[in-house]
């Protein structure tokens, strides 16, 4: 089924975006990123490790994966806003993961600091992507800013804690004219589907593939239950009763 | 002179470029940005770019996260 995911007018095929942060190895992101079938994936920008061996960044030209810088670690606009041009200039896009966050402790967004970096960054050319708390005014302001996306989160980042308040998600999704992409929270693939049935246009998740087990293979179950949770939302669920109601022909 | 290069003071030659200054600390030529005093620096630029005494010079890549 040709069922495109587009953000600022680019097609990708696949609505998982996966992150890079939390894997072992190089190698081990490497075989979890291809078994995902993501075509976007952010990093993190920081300061160069001359000590540093390989770079994430060759894995993803490897791949041909769309690189999405992000602002983690940023505590207010001006410190994200930073950040972006210096990913703009490093990476050569203008996209961004947006981050401001308010505390290391809950890495919750700051939402006025949020809100002011993505109304500068869209002044100064970024596709802004921005990670947002679960609210459905500070998702609509967003969107108002010039925001190309909104990403909410399920639960707090790392925390696998899956999606916490449903009926915020679904308000976002039924109100946002830009794609909804469920960022954070997320523990396991039934999380992932259920973003995706409740009507997010995609998914982005890195803690709960690359800290798994076997990454490998929960990025393969994460790229099947993204499909399945697409499906199944535009397959449309059937009503929940009370009551059975029989699946068989009467006994005659 | 001295500049605070990636959050440590380095000695420099008077009248040392940003580009000499990146180059000292990484060969990589691509996937890098550069801020002398909060303020990015285009690639373009760097060769012509003189650092001064006490210049904060920070000097990113991509790294994994998110």
């Amino acid at each position: 089924m040709d069922d495109p995911f587009v953000i600022a007018g680019e097609s990708m095929s696949s609505r998982l975006i996966m992150g890079t942060g939390g894997a072992p190895s190089l190698d081990v992101l490497d075989r979890a990123l291809a078994a995902s079938g993501t075509e976007l994936t952010t990093v993190a920008m920081r300061r160069v490790d001359p000590a540093a061996t390989g770079s994430v960044l060759d894995v993803l030209t490897r791949r041909g994966i769309r690189v999405l810088p992000n602002t983690a670690g940023c505590y207010t606009a001006s410190e994200a806003v930073r950040t972006a041009q210096l990913a703009r200039e490093a990476l050569g896009t203008s996209w961004v993961k947006l981050e401001v966050i308010a505390d290391e402790r809950t890495l919750l967004p700051d939402p006025v600091e949020l809100l002011d970096a993505a109304e500068r960054l869209v002044a100064d050319g970024f596709t802004v992507l921005p990670y947002t708390n679960d609210d459905p005014v500070l998702a609509r302001r967003l969107e108002q800013a010039g925001c190309a996306a909104i990403m909410p989160l399920g639960s707090p980042i790392g925390s696998g804690l899956g999606i916490r308040n449903t009926h915020n998600i679904e308000l976002i999704v039924a109100s946002a004219g830009v794609p909804v992409v469920l960022d954070a929270g997320i523990g396991t693939a039934s999380d992932a589907a259920i973003a995706m049935e409740l009507g997010c246009d995609a998914v982005l998740l890195a803690t709960s593939v690359t800290r798994a087990h076997d990454p490998e293979l929960m990025a393969e179950a994460m790229r099947s239950a993204v499909i399945a949770g697409r499906l199944a939302r535009l397959a449309g669920r059937v009503p929940k009763r009370r009551y059975a109601t029989a699946s068989s022909p009467p006994v005659d | 002179m001295r500049v605070i290069l990636n959050g440590t003071p380095h000695d420099l030659d008077d009248g040392a470029s940003l580009a000499s200054t990146v180059a000292y600390l990484t060969t990589a030529t691509t996937g890098i940005a550069a801020a002398v005093n909060g303020e990015v620096v285009r690639r373009s630029a760097w060769a012509q770019t003189p650092l001064r005494d006490g210049d904060l010079v920070e000097v990113i890549t991509a790294v994994q996260g998110g």
